[in-house]
């Protein structure tokens, strides 16, 4: 349901990024810390209202990338434009912009309602007026009648509120949200997800979202730049990231991925026609435009686009049951297919007959049932 | 454990080892505090006949009453120049590099190398070479020097443990950086503040052996009025002003604790 909303925003804002100036625009930004090079040439248009997630393992420049734009780190190259603006050397307290940490970074010497005015006050906002916007921005993370307490007083999703509540009561150009989630519990992780997305449209403030989480940055982005080293690899929709990942990374880690043995049969114009086995399967020919037909490439294959069929069926995958796995609403099964790919093959069943039907050691045949597969040469490393 | 006799013996070992450190560390402090408490004018343990005629004459004696008045002024000036000069000094040295910053940071943090002869004795020579006299500045001046790195550590301590990030969301909030230390950084580091000015409080209202060099019988602080008072009479006086001393500045210590919690800002208590 997120998902297909998600997909009718970027679309729409798709269509509209010629016309409309961008939220927030880097320009080849380039930042080494020593040596080390935290983030290489990055380009990226962010358009408004836009919810924004630079999703990747820690180390991938995604927390520099948000300082960067925040004002916190200084660009070595490149140029950052807020609002159409040229902000790169601007000090952050000049930048309008609004953050929330991973450890919320609340005032501790200060009531809720202090840290919340606290942006308001620095504006010069006359106290009636503060008082007006702090109770209205409390109303809107649904802690009124909290104003008083100290955070010190508060649960971890109270504090991560208040945070909110004090980073969109300036009425930020552009909200920056680093980890903001990891902090909670898993329970408390999934509803708050959901109330900051719904907070983020009802504003329509454009939003930058950091995280490792990829379940978090399908579930809640607009689009998503996967970065790895330093580099952005890919800026796409939550579903085209997953179903036509860019590179052998961004497959890799944005969901789970089997890497199969393949074979590259022939070309037909943008596709390609690739052999596992006995088994052939379409793949965008793109991500191996330098592959000779003939040559082995590698297929990654999402688990529940594998379906479990008997042993010697017309087009399948010969394999053995390894381990099942109850997940609840479907079944992991681990198949050793030492001839189609060297790790075990991990299908996705949903329901649960697979539990009985499927044993360990059971001699299953493996059919493709999508067409969302892709190839990268063989042996290529991330 | 098995109750071995072998196991036993280390136990009861144990617990004799740590009653002989408590009796070592405390037997100067209660011989002392009993002493003050006998009736006849000598220093004798354990007395004979009881009294607290001392506690009177400590408290009337006209050479402690002023030491003790000259002790507090000097006290509450160098350690208040001391929080403001240390803690500028722990902010730079915290937050900015620069040429010296090692040097300047391994002279201010590390008091034990200078003894304090050395630093009555230099402000001695410096106070008589420009002609500065041995007034109430000449003392300060001295215990702001001995005091300085208590305070700055104390003030590091604090910057250390203070969340850069709270830095970070006023400044997106839109405040200067000059409204941030007034609205942030200093609010939060007023606990340490406050412990580094006690510390600096407390061993400079103790401070002997410089203040001998840079006092004069107008500007004696009490250690030094207590020195001059036992070379001439061996009664318990001196025992009566040990045991308030050590009452008062417990006090002090207890109330301060439980207002600022000093064991986290020393590092003491493991969080």
């Amino acid at each position: 349901m997120l998902m297909r909303t998600d997909q009718m925003t970027a679309t729409t804002s798709a269509a509209a990024s010629d016309k409309i100036r961008p939220a927030v625009q880097l320009d080849g930004v380039t930042k080494r810390f020593g040596d080390s090079v935290a983030l290489h040439e990055a380009w990226l248009k962010i358009q408004p209202s836009e919810f924004m997630t630079l999703l990747g393992p820690s180390g991938c420049g995604k927390t520099t990338l948000l300082n960067l734009v925040a004002g916190f780190l200084e660009a070595d190259n490149g140029e950052i434009f807020i609002e159409g603006a040229l902000v790169t050397e601007t000090p952050a307290h000049m930048r309008e912009i609004g953050i929330v940490f991973q450890n919320y970074a609340l005032f501790p010497h200060m009531s809720v309602a202090n840290n919340v005015a606290y942006g308001l006050k620095t504006r010069g906002v006359e106290k009636k007026e503060i008082a007006r916007r702090v109770d209205e921005a409390l109303e809107l993370v649904k802690l009124t009648g909290f104003a008083d307490r100290k955070p010190r007083q508060l649960s971890g999703g109270q504090q991560q509120r208040v945070a909110l509540a004090r980073a969109l009561v300036i009425k930020p150009k552009v909200l920056l949200l680093d980890e903001p989630f990891s902090a909670l519990d898993k329970n408390l992780r999934g509803s708050m997800q959901v109330e900051l997305k719904q907070i983020q449209r009802e504003l329509g403030v454009t939003t930058i979202f950091v995280t490792h989480d990829q379940s978090e940055a399908l579930s809640m982005s607009d689009r998503i730049a996967v970065m790895s080293a330093g580099r952005i690899r890919q800026i796409a929709a939550p579903d085209d990231i997953y179903r036509r990942p860019a590179d052998r990374f961004v497959a890799s880690f944005v969901g789970d991925a089997n890497v199969l043995n393949g074979r590259l049969v022939e070309r037909r114009g943008d596709v390609a026609v690739i052999s596992i086995g006995d088994v052939r399967a379409d793949v965008p020919a793109a991500s191996i435009a330098e592959t000779s037909v003939g040559e082995a490439v590698d297929v990654f294959v999402r688990p529940e686009h594998l379906s479990v069929t008997s042993r010697g069926a017309s087009r399948s995958l010969p394999g053995t049951v390894t381990t099942q796995v109850f997940q609840g609403g479907h079944v992991d099964l681990y198949i050793d297919a030492p001839g189609s790919a060297r790790d075990r093959i991990l299908v996705r069943v949903p329901g649960i007959a697979a539990l009985s039907s499927c044993p360990v050691g059971t001699e299953i045949g493996l059919t493709i049932g999508s067409d969302d597969i892709v190839a990268f040469p063989s042996g290529e490393t991330p | 454990m098995k109750r071995t006799p072998g196991t036993m013996l280390l136990r009861w070992s144990g617990r004799i080892l740590v009653a002989a450190i408590l009796l070592f560390v405390l037997l100067p402090g209660v011989v002392v505090a009993i002493s003050a408490f006998n009736d006849r004018a000598i220093l004798a343990f354990p007395p004979q006949a009881w009294s607290l005629r001392w506690f009177w004459r400590a408290f009337s004696y006209a050479d402690f009453v002023k030491g003790f008045w000259n002790g507090l002024t000097v006290t509450v000036w160098a350690s208040s120049i001391a929080v403001v000069v240390g803690s500028a000094f722990a902010f730079a040295i915290h937050r900015y590099k620069f040429v010296l910053r090692d040097v300047l940071e391994g002279i201010l943090l590390s008091p034990l190398i200078i003894p304090h002869y050395t630093i009555g004795l230099g402000v001695l020579i410096l106070a008589s070479q420009t002609n500065v006299g041995r007034g109430f500045p000449l003392v300060i001046f001295a215990h702001v020097v001995m005091v300085l790195p208590f305070v700055m550590r104390s003030t590091y301590i604090s910057l250390e443990n203070l969340d850069t990030r709270l830095e970070l969301a006023a400044s997106s909030l839109g405040a200067t950086p000059l409204r941030i230390l007034f609205t942030v950084t200093i609010p939060l580091l007023i606990p340490g503040l406050l412990s580094g000015w006690l510390f600096a409080a407390i061993l400079s209202f103790n401070e002997f052996t410089a203040t001998l060099f840079v006092s004069s019988q107008a500007t004696q602080t009490l250690p030094v009025a207590m020195y001059n008072y036992v070379r001439e009479f061996a009664d318990p006086t001196l025992a009566a002003l040990s045991v308030i001393y050590i009452v008062v500045t417990a006090t002090l210590l207890t109330i301060a604790n439980s207002f600022l919690g000093l064991g986290k800002i020393l590092n003491v208590d493991a969080h």
